[in-house]
C-alpha cells in the first residue's frame, strides 16, 4: 500500500522550493520524529517547517496523522524518537505550557473555552493580572482584553460570558487566546470548521496580520479553496508518513488532491458479483432541522451504499435519523414500497434496521459488562417472553456468532474493555447480526481498528450483501467507500451534493462534492 | 457463513491472561468476617465474654438490618442505573403512618380514623405498599421526563415525603394496632422478609431482561437506547420498584415498634447508599450485586451491635462508620483500577 504511495508521490513532487533565500532560519523544525499507540503507528518517520512569516497548510485525510503531530509539536504527547528544532535548537516538551512558554500556541479543533466564565477570564485563565494584593485585577484584565479584541477586530465585550457566544464567536474568542500568548508559531486545527464565510474573511485577515509581524503559522484545513487562498507552502500527510511538501502556488486542486489520495485500491476490498435485488428501502426528502436536508435515495437488497463526506456534513445524522434516534423533522421513509415512521430505535429495530453506531465508546459498548452481555442486548426481548432470559439458548446463538466473526475473547463472560479494538468491533456488529436485520447501517465501521480485522469486516460486509442485505455504510476513508460501494452518496454541509455509481466514483470525484466545490442535482 | 470462516485469522488473540475467578462478593464477605472476628477478641479483652457467640445479639442484630436492608436493596438497582435515591428513609415514614393509620384496632378510642378500625391485615399492607410505589414511580417520572438529576429529584421527594408523613396525623404517632399487623414485625418475619426479597431481585438482576437493562443504562445510557431499550420507562420501573421497597420498609418497620411515628427511618437512606457502596455498588453506574448490598448491610450491622457490645461512645461509632464507608469505596475503586490495568 505504501509502496504504490511513494511511486505516485515521487511522480508528483517537485524539488523542496528555493524561492525564500536560504539564510532566514526556520522557526521550527520537525526531524524524523515518529510516534505510536497500542496497535497502531501513527506518524512513521516525519519531516516539517515552518518558516517565519509564511502559512503552512497541512492536508490529508481523515487519520493521516496531522492532530498526531501537531500535538506533538504542542507539546500533549511526546515523540517516540525524531526530534523537534526551534530556531535551530533541539527542544523537547515536558508538556503544552513547556511549548506555550516556548511560543507555540495551538487552537484545538473541539473548542475548549468554559461557558460559565467570561471571556476576559478564558482568554488570561493561569496568568491572571494581579494587583498589590495579588487579587485578580479584573479592571486590568478587561482593559488588556478589550485592547486585543480591537486589535483583532473583533466585536465582543470581554465582560461577555462564553456561554452566551455563538460557536463562530467562540471560535474567534479561542483565536484571540492564542494570539494573545504571543507566540511565534501558532497552529490552528481546522478552524473554520465552525464560522460562516464572513469570520472566515475576518481570520484571513488576522492571519495576513501575523504573517507580516513574523510569525509561523501552521494551518490545517479539509478545504481546498482555503489552503489556495492564504498557504504559502503545503505539506502531505497521508496513513502517517509524510508525502511532500510544495509551494501552494505551485499546485491546483487536482495535483493536491491525487497528493492526499495517492494510495491505490489493492486487494483489501473483495470482489462481488452481486445482482441487486428488488427495492428495499427508499427515502424521500428526508430532513432533520437544521441539520441536514433534502436527502433521498433508493437502496435494494443486496446493495452496498456508501456515504462519504466531511466530519460534520450530516452523515452521521442521516443515520441517525433513519434509526430513530432523532426523528426527521420531514420527508419519508418506505420499506417495501410502504411508508414507515420510526420515533425511536425500538421501533427501527422491530422493522428489520440495525445500526453500529460510529463512536463504539460513547454509543456501542458496555463497557463494564461481558462480551455475552455485550452481544445480547440488542436481541433480548426475542429471547426473555416471560421476563426470564433463555440463557442456554441465547449463549449458544452469541458463541456461534462468535465463531462465524472470529472474535477472539478468552470466554464470552470476559469483560469487553479487555478486547481489542478489532474484537469489540466484531462483538457489536455480532450484536446487530443477531437481530437480523434487512438493512444495516455501518457509520465507520473500521475506525481505530487494525488492517486485519478491517479486512475480515470488509469480507463480511461483502458476504452479507450477497445474502441479501442492504447495507449502508459510512466512511472517511475514501479507499474503503470506494472499495465496498455499489454506490456512493455524497454530503456537503447538510445537503446532498450528488450520488455517483461505482463506475464513475473516483476520490477525486467524491473530495471535488464533499468538498462542496461541486455538485450534482 | 462459510465464506467468511476460511480465511486464516488476522488478528492475534488478544493478550487476556484468564485469571482465577472469585466472585466479587468474596473480599467483601471476608471483610465481615474480620470485623466480627475484631470484636470477638475486643469482647474477651474488654466484656471478658464471647460477641459472636451470643445468638440472641446476632438475631437483633439482623433484625436491625433488614429494615436498613430493604432500603438498600432498592437503593442498590438506582445506583446501578447511575442514579441515586436520597427519599427512601422519608418514604418509609410516610408509608409507615398511613400503614399504621389503617392498622389501628377498635378498642382505642383516638383513632385516626375512627370508621376504620379492625381492617383486615391487607389492607394497611398494601396502602403502604402503595404509598411507596406511588412515591417512587413520582421520583423516577421526573427524573425520566424532565431530565433533572436524580440527587435533585430524591431530595425533593426527601423533604416532601417527610413532611407529608408529619402533617398526616400532625406529629402524632399512631399506635394500637392490630395483633395481625404487629405479627408482620414479630419475631424472624422481618428477616425472613428481608431474605426474600433480597433473593427476588438478586435473580431478577440476574437472570431477567429487567436485570440486564438495568445493568445496561447504568454502563451506557446512550449505546443502551440505541440497542431499542425503552430508558425512560425501564428509569420508571427501576425508581418505583425502590418505592415499593421503601414502602414495605415502612410496614415492616411500623409492625415491629407496634407504633407509626413520623420520625421515623431518619437519615437511613444514607446507611442504604452505604450498605450498596460498601457492598461493591459503583455510583458511577453498571456494577453491583445484590448479595454484595446485603453483605454491606451486615457489616453496618456487625459495626453497630460490635460497638454497642464493647462500650464504644456513640459519637465515636458514627465517626468510625464514616471512615469505614469511606475506605471501602477507596480500595474498590483501586482494585477496579488494577482490574482494568490488567
Amino acid at each position: 500500500m505504501l509502496a504504490s504511495a511513494t511511486v505516485s508521490s515521487t511522480s508528483t513532487m517537485a524539488p523542496a522550493p528555493a524561492a525564500l533565500p536560504q539564510e532566514v532560519p526556520y522557526l521550527l523544525e520537525v526531524v524524523n520524529v515518529s510516534k505510536g499507540f497500542p496497535g497502531v503507528v501513527a506518524l512513521d518517520d516525519v519531516q516539517l517547517r515552518v518558516r517565519p512569516g509564511s502559512v503552512l497548510a497541512l492536508m490529508g485525510e481523515n487519520g493521516a496523522g496531522k492532530s498526531t503531530l501537531m500535538k506533538i509539536i504542542a507539546g500533549i504527547y511526546q515523540p517516540d524518537s525524531g526530534e523537534l528544532r526551534l530556531r535551530g535548537k533541539p527542544v523537547t516538551f515536558a508538556g503544552p505550557l513547556a511549548a506555550l512558554q516556548a511560543g507555540i500556541a495551538m487552537i484545538h479543533q473541539e473548542l475548549n473555552l468554559m461557558p460559565h466564565m467570561n471571556i476576559a477570564e478564558n482568554i488570561w485563565i493561569g496568568r491572571e493580572q494581579l494587583n498589590a494584593l495579588h487579587m485578580i485585577d479584573h479592571r486590568e484584565m478587561f482593559r488588556c482584553t478589550a485592547q486585543l479584541l480591537e486589535r483583532l477586530r473583533i466585536n465582543l465585550d470581554p465582560q461577555e460570558l462564553v456561554g452566551n457566544l455563538s460557536i463562530a464567536e467562540r471560535q474567534m474568542v479561542e483565536i484571540a487566546k492564542a494570539v494573545s500568548y504571543n507566540s511565534d508559531i501558532l497552529i490552528m486545527d481546522e478552524p473554520t470548521s465552525a464560522i460562516t464565510d464572513k469570520e472566515v474573511a475576518h481570520l484571513f485577515s488576522i492571519i495576513a496580520d501575523l504573517k507580516s509581524q513574523g510569525k509561523g503559522i501552521i494551518y490545517i484545513t479539509h478545504k481546498m479553496n482555503e489552503v489556495f487562498s492564504i498557504a504559502d507552502e503545503v505539506a502531505v500527510f497521508r496513513d502517517g508518513a509524510y508525502i511532500g511538501l510544495q509551494r501552494a502556488d505551485s499546485m491546483d486542486g487536482d495535483s493536491l488532491i491525487s497528493m492526499m489520495v495517492g494510495r491505490e485500491l489493492n486487494q483489501l476490498f473483495p470482489v462481488r458479483e452481486n445482482p441487486l435485488g428488488e427495492l428495499l428501502l427508499s427515502v424521500r426528502d428526508l430532513s432533520l432541522d437544521g441539520v441536514f436536508k433534502g436527502v433521498s435515495f433508493d437502496l435494494h437488497a443486496g446493495e452496498i451504499m456508501g456515504i462519504a463526506g466531511l466530519m460534520g456534513s450530516g452523515r452521521t445524522n442521516i443515520a441517525e435519523t433513519i434509526f430513530g434516534i432523532t426523528p426527521s423533522s420531514g420527508g419519508e421513509i418506505q420499506l417495501d414500497g410502504l411508508p414507515v415512521r420510526i420515533t425511536s430505535p425500538n421501533m427501527a429495530i422491530e422493522k428489520g434496521f440495525a445500526l453500529l453506531t460510529e463512536d463504539r465508546k460513547l454509543t456501542g459498548l458496555f463497557p463494564c459488562l461481558s462480551v455475552l452481555e455485550n452481544m445480547e442486548m440488542a436481541i433480548l426481548p426475542h429471547y426473555a417472553g416471560n421476563g426470564f432470559i433463555q440463557q442456554k439458548a441465547l449463549r449458544a446463538l452469541c458463541e456461534d456468532m462468535c465463531k462465524k466473526l472470529r472474535v477472539k475473547t478468552p470466554s464470552l463472560e470476559q469483560c469487553i474493555d479487555t478486547l481489542s479494538g478489532g474484537n469489540q468491533q466484531k462483538a457489536l456488529l455480532a450484536r446487530w447480526l443477531m437481530t437480523n436485520p434487512r438493512v444495516l447501517i455501518l457509520d465507520e465501521p473500521t475506525r481505530g481498528i487494525d488492517v486485519g480485522a478491517k479486512v475480515e469486516i470488509y469480507r463480511l460486509i461483502s458476504f452479507l450483501a450477497s445474502e441479501g442485505m442492504a447495507v449502508i455504510m459510512i466512511s472517511s476513508e475514501l479507499p474503503e467507500v470506494l472499495g465496498m460501494s455499489d454506490r456512493v452518496m455524497v454530503m456537503h454541509e447538510g445537503e446532498l451534493m450528488g450520488t455517483l455509481d461505482r463506475s464513475e466514483a473516483t476520490q477525486e470525484r467524491i473530495m471535488q462534492l464533499a468538498s462542496g466545490i461541486t455538485a450534482i442535482h | 457463513m462459510n465464506a467468511i470462516t476460511e480465511n486464516k485469522p488476522a488478528v492475534a488473540p488478544p493478550k487476556t491472561k484468564s485469571r482465577r475467578r472469585f466472585p466479587t462478593e468474596l473480599s467483601i464477605f471476608l471483610v465481615l468476617i474480620g470485623i466480627g472476628l475484631v470484636f470477638e477478641v475486643f469482647g474477651w479483652i474488654v466484656r471478658d465474654q464471647s460477641f459472636l457467640m451470643n445468638s440472641q445479639r446476632l438475631v437483633l442484630m439482623i433484625l436491625q438490618v433488614s429494615v436498613i436492608g430493604l432500603l438498600a436493596i432498592g437503593v442498590t438497582q438506582v445506583i446501578i442505573t447511575t442514579g441515586i435515591d436520597l427519599s427512601s428513609g422519608s418514604v418509609l415514614a410516610l408509608s409507615a403512618m398511613i400503614a399504621a393509620s389503617l392498622a389501628q384496632t377498635s378498642d382505642f378510642t383516638r383513632a385516626v380514623f375512627p370508621s376504620l378500625t379492625d381492617l383486615p391485615v391487607w389492607i394497611p399492607v398494601l396502602a403502604g405498599l402503595g404509598v411507596g410505589l406511588l412515591a417512587g414511580a413520582i421520583n423516577g417520572s421526573i427524573i425520566a421526563i424532565t431530565g433533572i438529576p436524580p440527587f435533585i429529584a430524591t431530595l425533593g421527594m426527601m423533604v416532601s415525603a417527610r413532611g407529608l408523613a408529619r402533617y398526616y396525623t400532625e406529629g402524632q404517632p399512631v399506635s394500637m394496632l392490630s395483633d395481625s399487623y404487629t405479627a408482620i414485625g414479630h419475631g424472624a418475619m422481618p428477616v425472613i422478609i428481608f431474605l426474600v426479597v433480597a433473593l427476588i431481585f438478586h435473580i431478577a438482576l440476574r437472570y431477567t431482561k429487567y436485570g440486564k437493562y438495568t445493568y445496561a443504562i447504568g454502563g451506557n445510557m446512550q449505546a443502551a437506547r440505541t440497542s431499542g431499550i425503552n430508558v425512560k420507562r425501564h428509569l420508571i420501573i427501576v425508581y418505583s420498584i425502590a418505592g415499593l421497597l421503601a414502602g414495605l420498609a415502612g410496614v415492616v418497620a411500623s409492625a415491629r415498634a407496634a407504633t407509626g411515628q413520623a420520625g421515623m427511618g431518619m437519615s437511613y437512606e444514607l446507611d442504604a447508599i452505604a450498605a450498596a457502596v460498601i457492598g461493591g455498588t459503583s455510583l458511577a453506574g453498571g456494577v453491583g450485586r445484590i448479595t454484595g448490598t446485603v453483605i454491606g448491610a451486615l457489616i453496618l450491622g456487625v459495626m453497630a451491635s460490635g460497638f454497642t457490645f464493647v462500650g464504644v461512645d456513640a459519637y465515636i461509632q458514627d465517626i468510625i462508620k464514616g471512615l469505614i464507608i469511606v475506605v471501602a469505596v477507596v480500595i474498590d475503586q483501586y482494585r477496579n483500577k488494577r482490574k482494568l490495568k490488567r
